[in-house]
């Protein structure tokens, strides 16, 4: 199984009871970090957008992560995030298609990364969600919805099966037909 | 120009990992680069085509079938049978005999081959001296 940089987690937190108010509303976000303090550290940074309050006067009630439910079946992920750039802020929408919604929100931020350079900090994932076939609105997932998918693989490069068989130098030239 | 193809039902060859050495079959395509793959000893993946070499072999399913299809459908098409006569399959077994050899099994190779050897020879010198002749 691969590992997964991003995990799901269920963050749960309220302001702490106060005289004025003793029972605060209890706020649950569904986060991506690569690990449980950074997800409560994003809990907080969230929150104090959305709340006057603050990770000293507030209290964490859970955190769970959460797995995928079916790891392997395929799925068609969109995901809207809004995303820091060198002059601006942007929303965006992107489609992706992969077995789980960790593998499909880490190819996010690695695309994001490579064609936009905007480093994973300053990415917000607004909502995701998984699109059935017919509602996906990028070609590039569209292409592969089909069910008597067939392609050749054009070039074929020969690695050597283990990293420790690898040499400079080979005898002959490789054959990169399939 | 092309003869193999990635499709569903491709049986291909593991030729980098974990799974190396071993034949699975491609039951749908994620994207570009990836493929679910699954075998009936283990659990369905997700794999690079990069790890992969596709072989002359397909079997008859459909996107995604469960395990007894799958199961059903690689004993329906002979998979076995057809890896282990190809010239590919009976390579890579010779390797792996070749591999597992002790000290005497090496013993006894070395005295077939110089046996084979010999009778070539003497072959040979026969038809040496019958053109000569």
């Amino acid at each position: 199984m691969v590992t997964y940089k991003f995990h799901q987690y269920q963050v749960v937190g309220r302001a702490l009871p106060s005289e004025t108010d003793e029972h605060p509303k209890i706020y649950r976000m569904k986060l991506w970090a690569t690990n449980e303090v950074r997800a409560k550290s994003k809990f907080w940074y969230f929150l104090r957008k959305l709340k006057k309050v603050k990770k000293s006067n507030g209290q964490m009630l859970a955190i769970n992560e959460i797995f995928e439910k079916s790891p392997t079946k395929i799925k068609n992920y969109g995901i809207w995030l809004r995303y820091q750039s060198r002059t601006g802020y942007h929303n965006m929408y992107k489609e992706y298609r992969d077995t789980t919604l960790n593998g499909a929100v880490e190819q996010m931020y690695t695309e994001m990364a490579s064609r936009h350079r905007v480093r994973h900090h300053c990415i917000q994932i607004i909502k995701t969600a998984t699109i059935p076939a017919k509602l996906c609105k990028r070609e590039s997932t569209k292409q592969f919805h089909n069910s008597k998918i067939k392609f050749p693989l054009v070039h074929r490069t020969v690695r050597p099966p283990t990293r420790k068989l690898k040499t400079t130098y080979k005898a002959s030239r490789p054959n990169l037909f399939m | 120009p092309f003869k193999r193809y990635v499709e569903i039902g491709r049986v291909a060859l593991v030729n980098y990992g974990k799974d190396y050495g071993r034949l699975v079959v491609i039951v749908d395509v994620i994207d570009q680069n990836r493929a679910l793959v699954d075998a009936p000893d283990m659990v369905r993946c997700q794999m690079n085509f990069k790890r992969l070499s596709l072989t002359d072999i397909t079997i008859d399913i459909k996107r995604v079938p469960t395990k007894k299809t799958l199961i059903a459908a690689m004993e329906a098409a002979d998979v076995k049978n057809k890896w282990e006569n190809s010239s590919w399959g009976r390579k890579l077994i010779v390797q792996k005999r070749r591999a597992s050899l002790n000290d005497f099994d090496r013993f006894k190779l070395m005295l077939a081959k110089i046996k084979r050897g010999g009778l070539v020879r003497q072959e040979l010198a026969k038809l040496k001296k019958q053109n000569s002749s």
